[in-house]
């Protein structure tokens, strides 16, 4: 009989623009080693997870990042009062600041096991540090540059040519083939995800992605590269196919090793017509496609889990080349009864 | 011109690069032909074996052939540097 441990996840917005938190759900219901009772996290009401009850047991609404680490405390020490959670897994980039200054408290103060990236290596993979990351890590960035002003945009026309990506904090990136629509993908970014905006240099190729988990010592656990074969209006992946490129794994594998890499992570490359690949983003988390991983026989999620676990974890073997994921969308029929309750309760 | 060994070709004629993630289509000459690639026969094997068996002058082979192959080569199915 496996054991049964219970998971807090988040990133239960199942949406056009997906959160990680169900497909990272699926995966740890796959586990051969341990059943899973699986805790939803949400900040809105209206997330799908919540009400996808064979995946998620029960669910508690938690304050948003901006609420700052007590309140996050309080609130998890309340939904541990109630579910005895062993491991959390966080699954959005702007909370991710607030678990990881509580990950010794929740460990020794709740008995809550996490793996994240340490502070340091959240910092230097940031889009407005990406470059000097790439620099000291051996592998191609397109140029970039921070941008707190739209005063800035003339000087920013003597480094870059057009067209250029203007990329949020967190989020959303643009191409911009003007000085006027830098001006405006600046409002808009700011506006949504705050400062510093970063302009990038743009990159034409195709974009391939790789998911993957470091142990923390420098082992790559598991890397499994993805193309997007079909892109949402919001550029993410709708579908897409695990790739036989050791290459790219290793450039991933590189990363990993150089920086220590501690958990889940997605990195996002172009590659170019001359095969040369330009990291152009990290993700300190598991990417939404994550459960393509497990599909290909990487279990990427039920590892992470293992590790935070203390339980040690040998690197992957072989990954299946050639399996795609498609998504669809889904309509649940709710009972107002749930919203109510979610909505005034904060439970589910 | 090689085919890239990890390209797999189904007996539909349907053609995945596992490195691009690129799938395509061939009709039953072109199975024909990048199955004789992938085997390293060369051009004038494949020019026998196909004015063999259909009935086709070298001319329109030539100019078919090198249409085909260009196409493998643009969608980085021929291995490179041959």
């Amino acid at each position: 009989m496996k054991p049964k441990i219970t998971v807090a996840v988040s990133g239960l917005n199942n949406i056009d623009s997906p959160g990680p938190g169900i497909p990272v759900i699926r995966a740890l219901k796959e586990s051969k080693d341990f059943d899973v009772n699986i805790i939803g996290l949400s900040y809105e009401t209206l997330e799908p997870g919540l009400y996808m009850h064979d995946l998620v047991n029960k669910s508690y609404q938690i304050p948003l990042p901006s609420a700052g680490v007590d309140s996050l405390m309080e609130r998890l020490s309340y939904i541990n009062n109630q579910e005895n959670v062993d491991v959390v897994i966080p699954n959005f980039d702007a909370e991710l600041a607030n678990f990881m200054k509580l990950e010794q408290r929740l460990k020794t103060e709740l008995g809550i096991s996490m793996f994240l990236p340490t502070q340091e290596q959240f910092d230097e993979r940031h889009k407005a540090n990406l470059y000097e990351f790439g620099q000291k890590h051996g592998v191609s960035v397109p140029y970039s540059k921070m941008m707190f002003s739209t005063n800035e945009i003339s000087a920013i026309a003597t480094e870059f040519s057009y067209p250029m990506v203007v990329k949020g904090k967190f989020y959303e990136a643009y191409i911009a083939y003007n000085p006027e629509q830098v001006a405006n993908y600046f409002n808009k970014l700011s506006a949504k995800w705050g400062l510093p905006i970063i302009i990038q240099e743009y990159v034409f190729g195709s974009e391939v992605n790789v998911t993957a988990l470091g142990d923390g010592k420098g082992n790559a656990i598991s890397a499994v590269p993805m193309r997007k074969l079909f892109i949402t209006d919001k550029g993410k992946a709708w579908a897409g196919i695990s790739l036989d490129d050791d290459e790219l794994v290793n450039i991933a594998k590189n990363v990993i090793s150089s920086s220590k890499w501690r958990g889940g992570m997605e990195l996002e490359f172009i590659k170019t017509a001359e095969n040369k690949y330009y990291l152009l983003e990290i993700n300190p988390r598991f990417p939404a496609w994550v459960y393509l991983a497990a599909g290909c026989g990487h279990n990427q999620p039920e590892a992470l889990v293992k590790l935070a676990l203390g339980k040690s974890v040998e690197p992957f073997g072989d990954y299946e080349i050639g399996k795609m994921f498609i998504r669809y969308s889904y309509d649940m029929i709710v009972d107002l009864k749930e919203f109510e309750q979610i909505s005034t309760i904060g439970e589910l | 011109m090689k085919i890239k060994k990890n390209v797999a070709i189904s007996e539909s004629g349907f053609i995945f690069n596992p490195t691009t993630g690129d799938s395509f289509s061939t009709n039953p000459i072109g199975l024909e032909i990048i199955r004789m690639l992938k085997d390293e026969k060369g051009k004038d094997d494949i020019r026998k074996a196909i004015l063999s068996k259909y009935n086709a002058d070298e001319s329109t082979f030539e100019k078919d052939y090198y249409d085909f192959v260009m196409m493998l080569q643009n969608n980085q199915v021929g291995d490179e540097g041959e």
